[in-house]
C-alpha cells in the first residue's frame, strides 16, 4: 500500500476521529444509562425527580453522539457496517428497543397522572438503561472477540455473541456505567442522596476494578495478535504505563469519596479509568476494525467519501462541543429538591 | 414471496419503523417553526396570548421531539441491521450525507433543544428566543439532507461504479447533493411538514371552539389565534402544496417513467391519456379494471398538454415495474386529502371575509376532522415514492434484493415482533399524553415543560406559577 497516499491516511484519521466520538458518546451517555440502572435503587419518589432533573436538559444530546456512530460508520467504514450490524444484529435490535424504552420512559413518567403508571415507567427507565447498557458490552466483547467474516460478508451465526468474553464484558459495561452515574450525582446533587450515591461510588469502584482486571487478563488471550500487541517492543512502552495510571485513579476516587472535599473528582477518576481501558481495547485491535480479519483499510470507504466527510468533522465538531459545554453551562450547579424541575 | 422470505421481512420492518419514524420528524419540524414564530411574535408584540400558545404547544414538541430521537436512533442503524449489501455498495455515497445530517442538524437541535425547553428563565429572552430559532433552523437543515439522500436513490447522478466490488463511489457531491429531483422532493415535503401541524393546530382550535360553544361561552384568546393562524397556513400552504406537487410530478415523469405509469395504472404508452379517477390495477393480466376515467386529464395534467405522451407500464420489463395497486391508491388518497386541503383553506377565507371565522360550526367540524389529514396525506405520499421506486433500492441501479442483509428470517420475524409491541406501546402512550395536553384549553398563564415545579416548591415564583397552572397541570409531581 503506498503510505503517503490519502487512501492510507484518511483511514488511520477517522479510526482515530471515530474512537474520539465512541469515547464522547460513552463519557456523555455513560453516566445517564448508569443513573438510570441507579434509579430503582432510590426508593425516595421525590430524589428520583432530582437524579431524572440532573440530565434532563442534555440527555438528546447524549444520545445524538451514538447517532452519529451509526452515521460515521455507515459512511466512512461502510464494510465495518455491514459487517458488524448483521454479525450483532440480535443485541443491536434489543439496544435499540432497550434505548426507545428508557427515552420515552424519560419523557413519559412525568406526564403520567398516576402512581402506579408512573412506577411502570420508572421500571421501563431502569430496565432500558440497564439492558442497552449491558448490550453495548456485548456488542464491543464481540467486537473485540471476532467476528467471522468471508468475502466482506458477515457468514457467522447469530448467537455468536452469546459467549462467555462478550457476557462479561455486558456485565463489565453494566458497572462501569452504574459507576459514572453514582459519581455524577456525588458531583451534581446534595444531601441524603448525595451521601447515598457516595457509598454507591465506594462499592461500585470496587468492582469496577474487578472488572478491568478480569478484561485486561483475558483480552491478550483471545487472539495472539492481541498477545503481539501488548508485549512487543516498542508497544510496552505505552502499555505498562496504564496499571499503574489505573491504580493511581483508585488512590485518588477513594481519597475524594472519603475526604468528601472535591465533587467532580469521583466522576472524572470514572472518566479515566473508561479512558484507560477504552485506549487498551484500541491498542489491542489496532488496525483491525472488525477483528480479526478486516482492517480499517479494507473496511474504508474511497477517499471521495472519507474527505468530503472529514472536511465538515474538522470544522464542525469542535463547534459542536462548544455548545455542547455551553449548554451544560447553562444547567450548572447542584439540583436538589427545591431547584425549578424540568418535567 | 413467502410470510418468512428474509427479503420480505426485512423491507416490512423497514417501512413499519421508518414510516414510524417520519411522523415525528414532520411533526417537529412543522412544530419548531410555528413555535419560532410565535415567540417572535411575543417579543415583538408583548401580547402575552402569544406566550401562553408557545408554552402550550412547546409541551407537546418535547414528547414529539423524544420520540423523534429515538425512533430516529434505528434508523441510523437499521441501514446495516437490514440493507448490509445496500450499505455496502451505497454507503460510501449516503454515508456522508446522513453524517453530515447529523453533524450540522442533530447536535444543533439537540444541543439547543435544553435550552429552548427548559431555559426560559435561565438565559433571557432574546438567547431563548435564539435557542428556539437555531432549533428550527436544526429541524430544516436535517430535512434538506435527508430528502438529498432519499432523492439520490430515486434520481442517482454524481457517481461512478467501483469495477469489481461494484461499490458506488462519489464522483462529485455537489451533483449528488442536489440531484434532480432533490429540490421538488425538499419543498414538497416541508410544505407537507407545515400542513401537518397547521392541521393539527386547527384541529385542536376547532374543538376548543366547538366545547366553548356547546358550553355557552365565548372561547379564549388563545383559541381564537391558534384557530385563525391555523386557517391562513390551511389557506395559503394547501394551494402551494398543490402546485409543488405538480412540478414533482412532472419531474418524476422525466426521471422516474415507470413510476408514473405505476401510479396511474396506464398500461399502454399514449398521447391524449385519460385520467383514472378509480380502477384496479392488476399486475398479472397487465390491465386496470373498473377504470372510471376523464378524458385528456392525464396528458393535461402529466405534461400540461392534451397531446402530451404518458407512459404505460407495458413499456418496461416485468421485472422493472413497482407494484401499481398500491401506488395507485396511495397517490389518490394524498390527492383527496390535499384538495380537501385547499376547499378547507378556501372556506375560511370566505368565512374570514364575512367575519364568521370564529363561529361558524360547519367550519369547525370539518376542521376537526382534518386534524390527522396531514400525516396521512403525507404518510401516503411516502408510500407512493418509496414503492414507487421498487424493485430498485437506487433506481434502475440496484435492486432491492441485491441490497438485503445475511440474517436469518427467524431473527427478523422476532424483532419485528418486538418492533410492533414496542412501538404500539410508545405510540398510544404517546399520542394519550399529546391528547390529554390537547383536552386542556389554551389560558393566560400558560406554563412550558419547565414550570411544573415541585409542591413542596419554596420560590414564591414557583408557588405562583404552579397555582396558575393547577387547573391545567393537575398532579405533576
Amino acid at each position: 500500500m503506498d503510505m503517503t497516499g490519502a487512501a492510507y491516511w484518511l483511514p488511520i484519521v477517522w479510526s482515530v476521529l471515530a474512537a474520539l466520538a465512541i469515547f464522547i458518546y460513552v463519557v456523555l451517555d455513560g453516566f445517564d444509562l448508569g443513573l438510570g440502572i441507579l434509579f430503582l435503587a432510590e426508593r425516595d419518589k421525590t430524589y428520583r425527580n432530582v437524579m431524572v432533573q440532573t440530565i434532563a436538559p442534555v440527555w438528546d444530546g447524549n444520545e445524538t453522539w451514538m447517532i452519529f456512530g451509526g452515521a460515521a460508520l455507515y459512511g466512512v467504514f461502510p464494510n465495518a457496517y455491514a459487517t458488524i450490524l448483521p454479525a450483532l444484529y440480535l443485541p443491536v435490535l434489543i439496544m435499540l428497543f432497550a434505548l426507545i424504552m428508557r427515552g420515552v420512559a424519560f419523557e413519559f413518567r412525568s406526564r403520567m397522572h398516576t402512581e402506579q403508571m408512573r412506577d411502570l415507567w420508572d421500571v421501563g427507565f431502569c430496565g432500558g438503561s440497564l439492558v442497552a447498557s449491558v448490550m453495548q458490552g456485548i456488542i464491543l466483547g464481540t467486537l473485540v472477540s471476532g467476528i467471522h467474516v468471508e468475502n466482506n460478508a458477515f457468514v457467522g451465526s447469530g448467537f455468536d455473541w452469546l459467549a462467555p468474553f462478550p457476557l462479561f464484558c455486558g456485565l463489565a459495561v453494566a458497572c462501569g456505567y452504574t459507576l459514572l452515574g453514582a459519581t455524577w450525582l456525588v458531583w451534581r446533587t446534595e444531601s441524603t442522596l448525595q451521601d447515598t450515591m457516595r457509598k454507591w461510588s465506594g462499592i461500585l469502584s470496587v468492582v469496577m476494578l474487578v472488572m478491568i482486571a478480569g478484561v485486561s487478563l483475558w483480552t491478550p488471550a483471545l487472539h495472539e495478535a492481541y498477545m503481539q500487541n501488548w508485549t512487543e517492543w516498542p508497544r510496552i512502552l505505552f502499555v505498562a504505563p496504564v496499571p499503574v495510571a489505573v491504580l493511581g485513579l483508585a488512590a485518588l476516587m477513594f481519597m475524594a469519596l472519603r475526604g468528601k472535599v472535591s465533587r467532580r473528582i469521583p466522576f472524572f477518576c470514572a472518566l479515566g479509568w473508561f479512558f484507560l481501558s477504552f485506549s487498551g481495547l484500541g491498542i489491542s485491535i489496532w488496525p483491525y476494525i472488525v477483528p480479526p480479519g478486516m482492517t480499517i483499510w479494507q473496511a474504508s470507504a474511497p477517499p471521495s467519501s472519507q474527505g468530503f466527510l472529514l472536511v465538515g468533522a474538522l470544522v464542525l465538531i469542535p463547534l459542536i462541543l462548544t455548545y455542547t459545554a455551553f449548554a451544560y453551562h447553562v444547567f450548572r450547579g447542584p439540583v436538589n429538591e427545591h431547584s425549578e424541575s424540568y418535567h | 414471496m413467502g410470510a418468512l422470505d428474509p427479503l420480505f421481512l426485512a423491507r416490512l420492518q423497514f417501512a413499519f419503523t421508518v414510516g414510524f419514524h417520519i411522523v415525528f420528524p414532520a411533526f417537529s419540524i412543522g412544530l419548531a417553526a410555528f413555535l419560532a414564530v410565535l415567540e417572535g411574535l411575543w417579543l415583538k408584540t408583548g401580547r402575552q396570548v402569544y406566550l401562553d400558545l408557545f408554552r402550550y404547544w412547546l409541551r407537546a414538541f418535547s414528547i414529539v421531539f423524544g420520540m423523534g430521537v429515538v425512533s430516529g436512533l434505528v434508523m441510523s442503524y437499521e441501514f446495516g441491521t437490514n440493507w448490509a449489501q445496500f450499505s455496502q455498495k451505497a454507503g460510501p455515497i449516503l454515508g456522508p450525507l446522513l453524517g453530515y445530517e447529523v453533524m450540522t442538524a442533530f447536535f444543533l437541535e439537540a444541543g439547543f433543544l435544553g435550552i429552548m425547553l427548559f431555559g426560559m428563565n435561565k438565559v433571557g429572552r432574546k438567547l431563548h428566543f435564539f435557542a428556539t430559532c437555531v432549533v428550527s433552523l436544526g429541524t430544516l437543515i436535517s430535512m434538506s439532507w435527508i430528502l438529498s439522500s432519499n432523492s439520490w436513490m430515486q434520481t442517482p447522478q454524481g457517481y461512478a461504479i467501483e469495477p469489481g466490488t461494484g461499490r458506488f463511489i462519489p464522483a462529485d457531491w455537489w451533483a449528488i447533493v442536489f440531484n434532480p429531483s432533490f429540490p421538488f422532493r425538499l419543498v414538497h415535503m416541508a410544505l407537507a411538514a407545515f400542513l401537518c401541524v397547521a392541521f393539527v393546530v386547527g384541529g385542536v382550535g376547532a374543538w376548543h371552539l366547538l366545547r366553548a360553544r356547546r358550553a355557552g361561552r365565548a372561547p379564549t384568546e388563545a383559541v381564537k389565534v391558534m384557530f385563525s393562524m391555523a386557517m391562513w397556513m390551511a389557506a395559503i400552504v394547501a394551494p402551494m402544496q398543490i402546485l409543488a406537487g405538480d412540478t414533482q410530478g412532472l419531474n418524476t415523469l422525466k426521471y422516474q417513467p415507470a413510476k408514473i405509469a405505476a401510479i396511474e395504472g396506464d398500461w399502454e404508452s399514449r398521447s391524449r391519456a385519460p385520467e383514472l379517477l378509480f380502477g384496479i390495477p392488476d399486475m398479472e393480466q397487465e390491465t386496470t379494471h373498473y377504470k372510471v376515467e376523464i378524458p385528456l386529464m392525464g396528458s393535461l395534467i402529466l405534461t400540461h398538454s392534451l397531446d402530451g405522451k404518458v407512459p404505460g407500464l407495458k413499456d418496461y420489463p416485468k421485472d422493472q415495474r413497482a407494484p401499481s395497486p398500491v401506488v395507485f391508491f396511495s397517490f389518490r388518497i394524498m390527492i383527496a386529502l390535499g384538495m380537501l386541503m385547499a376547499v378547507l383553506g378556501f372556506y375560511s377565507l370566505w368565512l374570514r371575509w364575512k367575519k364568521r371565522l370564529w363561529t361558524d360550526v360547519l367550519l369547525q367540524r370539518f376542521a376537526l376532522i382534518m386534524t390527522p389529514a396531514g400525516f396521512i396525506a403525507m404518510l401516503c405520499g411516502w408510500v407512493t415514492t418509496e414503492v414507487g421506486r421498487q424493485p430498485f433500492t437506487v433506481y434502475g441501479l440496484l435492486r432491492t434484493a441485491d441490497s438485503a442483509s445475511p440474517v436469518a428470517a427467524g431473527s427478523i420475524a422476532t424483532t419485528l415482533v418486538i418492533f410492533v409491541i414496542v412501538y404500539v406501546i410508545v405510540f398510544a402512550s404517546g399520542i394519550s399524553i399529546l391528547l390529554r395536553g390537547f383536552a386542556q384549553e389554551p389560558h393566560v398563564g400558560e406554563v412550558g415543560p419547565d414550570a411544573h415545579a415541585p409542591q413542596r416548591a419554596a420560590s414564591m415564583q414557583a408557588a405562583v406559577s404552579s397555582t396558575a397552572a393547577a387547573g391545567n397541570t393537575g398532579k405533576e409531581n
